[in-house]
């Protein structure tokens, strides 16, 4: 499947993948509007910052996913393009998921609403928006 | 290959789906003394709180054994295991299998305590039938008392608060989550449950039940319309004991562990009879032994496995550990692991993380209101990572994947 890869090297910390995620997973259909109910990064991408390296992690989509399997109600699954999916009518906000994730990528939607992840887009036509907007190609969308 | 599974929770859908991935062909039957399909246990305190509904309740798609060629055998238990001429008995009836996976799960226990056959509305809490008869008896006028101020008897409390009067919490130990806190994390859930109006009777027991009030051993009385058990729970052996396999651990304590013993793809001491979740007990890294660990994640996963192992899939040694997330009124904690070696503790205005360092491992941590890829963290756990290898006091500071080094992040980020 095709997975959101990381050249670290890249990467400026700009953060503007972060909030292109918080766009792309609000329904809004112009930028600014995304945020206007007070949203913030990070929903499904990171951009860690550590001893002047920056680089973006969001969910590996793991072959093993610990998250949807220690996830107690179902609503992580995948979908038809491999991608790990939250059903966010069925999440309960439990946080499971956090505890089980070893990249650290589930993000908490606070008190029993549901988590936040990666998604690859599913709802921007698989386009991952992250990566549409790196203006540094510090992360790219491509098969293994 | 006839595959036949005795019971329905989630260990059963992680072995469904394996042995679906390996052979498409093969009879899976599944008997559970249950009339739903399979459903989230932990859900039914989310349920009484409001926070989901029956139709989201359910684990998988409702086509889901349909899509699976599954025989689901809603409300029949199975009553007899024979291992010897590989056959099961439900309802009656006699069937065959090929391979058998065990996952009956794991039952309340009650303490026998004087009077408690008077109380009328009386309940345990582990199946939604439980949550379904007790939403029925609680209203805005009910008192109801819950004993056992472990995991599922403060997630009862919680289920409820919307909808019951006054909460009495009574537990023996003299602090709330006994099992999944240290003394003084415990004591920041009960000071905030205290602060929502629970109340709580610590170091103290029921000597004995009337119709609508408990006295407790302190000589206590506590009036109450709704009694709710939730004191542990003891794996559902019965079946493979039975049949004459091993269901027992003696520690070094002398004190035996109990659940169904199995190597490592889930195998019990029995020919092709496999167990998996709360009935078994599972291999915890942190202690490098077997024990109980009735945890859902660890159901799904020893299912899965059992399932691979049944149908010729890959198998490999996992390493399970304690794991526990949940919010309380408002307050969220995640646990893992064990709480042994030195502790380390940092303390903000909204946070409360504890970190268990023993032989350069991170052993466990306990984690109470905000918190952020704690699982980072759990990894460490599961992989016996050596806190020599890391920046430790970063991963503590702010879990991180670059505090586990440039290597680690190229071999999981780059392509």
């Amino acid at each position: 499947m095709k997975r959101v890869y990381v050249n670290e090297e890249w990467c400026l910390g700009c953060h503007l993948c972060e909030y292109w995620c918080v766009f792309s997973a609000s329904k809004e259909t112009h930028f600014p509007f995304a945020f206007d109910g007070g949203a913030k990064p990070p929903a499904g991408i990171r951009v860690e910052d550590y001893k002047g390296i920056n680089f973006a992690v969001n969910c590996r989509h793991c072959e093993d996913p610990l998250c949807l399997k220690g996830c107690i109600s179902g609503a992580l699954s995948r979908d038809e393009s491999g991608a790990v999916c939250v059903d966010k009518t069925k999440c309960v906000g439990c946080h499971t998921c956090i505890a089980m994730c070893p990249y650290g990528a589930i993000v908490s939607g606070g008190d029993n609403m549901p988590i936040k992840k990666c998604q690859l887009c599913a709802s921007r036509d698989h386009v991952p928006q992250c990566v549409a907007h790196c203006p540094n190609n510090a992360i790219v969308f491509e098969e293994e | 290959m006839k595959y036949v599974i005795i019971g329905n929770g989630v260990a059963s859908v992680g072995a469904i789906e394996a042995i679906r991935k390996n052979d498409k062909e093969g009879s899976i039957t599944v008997f559970t003394d249950e009339t739903y399909s399979c459903y989230g246990r932990p859900l039914i305190s989310y349920y009484l709180e409001g926070k989901t509904t029956l139709d989201k309740m359910g684990y998988r798609g409702e086509n889901f054994y349909k899509e699976n060629n599954v025989s689901l055998m809603l409300g029949r238990p199975v009553t007899k295991l024979d291992a010897e001429n590989k056959k099961v008995t439900a309802g009656g009836k006699k069937y065959d299998y090929d391979k058998l996976l065990v996952a009956t799960g794991s039952s309340p226990f009650v303490p026998p305590t004087p009077g408690y056959e008077k109380v009328k509305n009386k309940f345990t809490f582990i199946r939604l039938s439980d949550a379904l008869a007790i939403e029925k008896k609680v209203t805005k006028k009910s008192k109801v008392l819950i004993v056992g101020a472990g995991l599922t008897g403060l997630k009862a409390a919680e289920g409820l608060y919307p909808r019951a009067g006054k909460i009495t919490v009574v537990d023996m130990a003299d602090r709330v989550l006994p099992a999944v806190m240290d003394a003084e994390s415990s004591a920041i859930i009960q000071k905030h449950l205290e602060g929502k109006g629970i109340k709580f009777c610590l170091n103290d027991s029921v000597r004995e039940y009337s119709e609508t009030a408990a006295t407790l051993a302190g000589g206590a009385k506590i009036d109450f319309d709704v009694l709710i058990t939730s004191v542990g729970v003891r794996p559902n052996v019965a079946l493979v004991q039975d049949a004459g396999g091993v269901c027992e651990r003696m520690t070094e304590s002398g004190r035996p562990f109990r659940g169904i013993v199995t190597d490592d793809n889930q195998k019990t001491s029995l020919d092709d009879v496999y167990a998996a979740g709360d009935c078994t007990l599972s291999y915890d890294v942190t202690i490098g032994n077997t024990r109980p660990l009735a945890i859902q994640p660890n159901a799904y996963l020893q299912g899965e496995m059992a399932g691979n192992a049944m149908s010729g899939g890959i198998t490999f040694k996992r390493n399970y550990l304690p794991v526990n997330a949940g919010g309380f009124i408002g307050l969220h904690i995640i646990t893992a692991g064990s709480y042994v070696g030195e502790a380390t503790t940092v303390r903000t205005e909204n946070s409360f993380h504890r970190f268990f360092v023993k032989d350069n491992r991170l052993m466990g941590f306990i984690q109470i209101g905000e918190y952020s890829r704690v699982g980072i963290l759990t990894d460490m756990i599961r992989k016996c990572t050596p806190i020599g290898s890391v920046d430790f006091q970063e991963l503590i500071r702010e879990p991180k994947l670059a505090a586990l080094g440039m290597d680690y992040v190229k071999a999981v980020l780059n392509k």
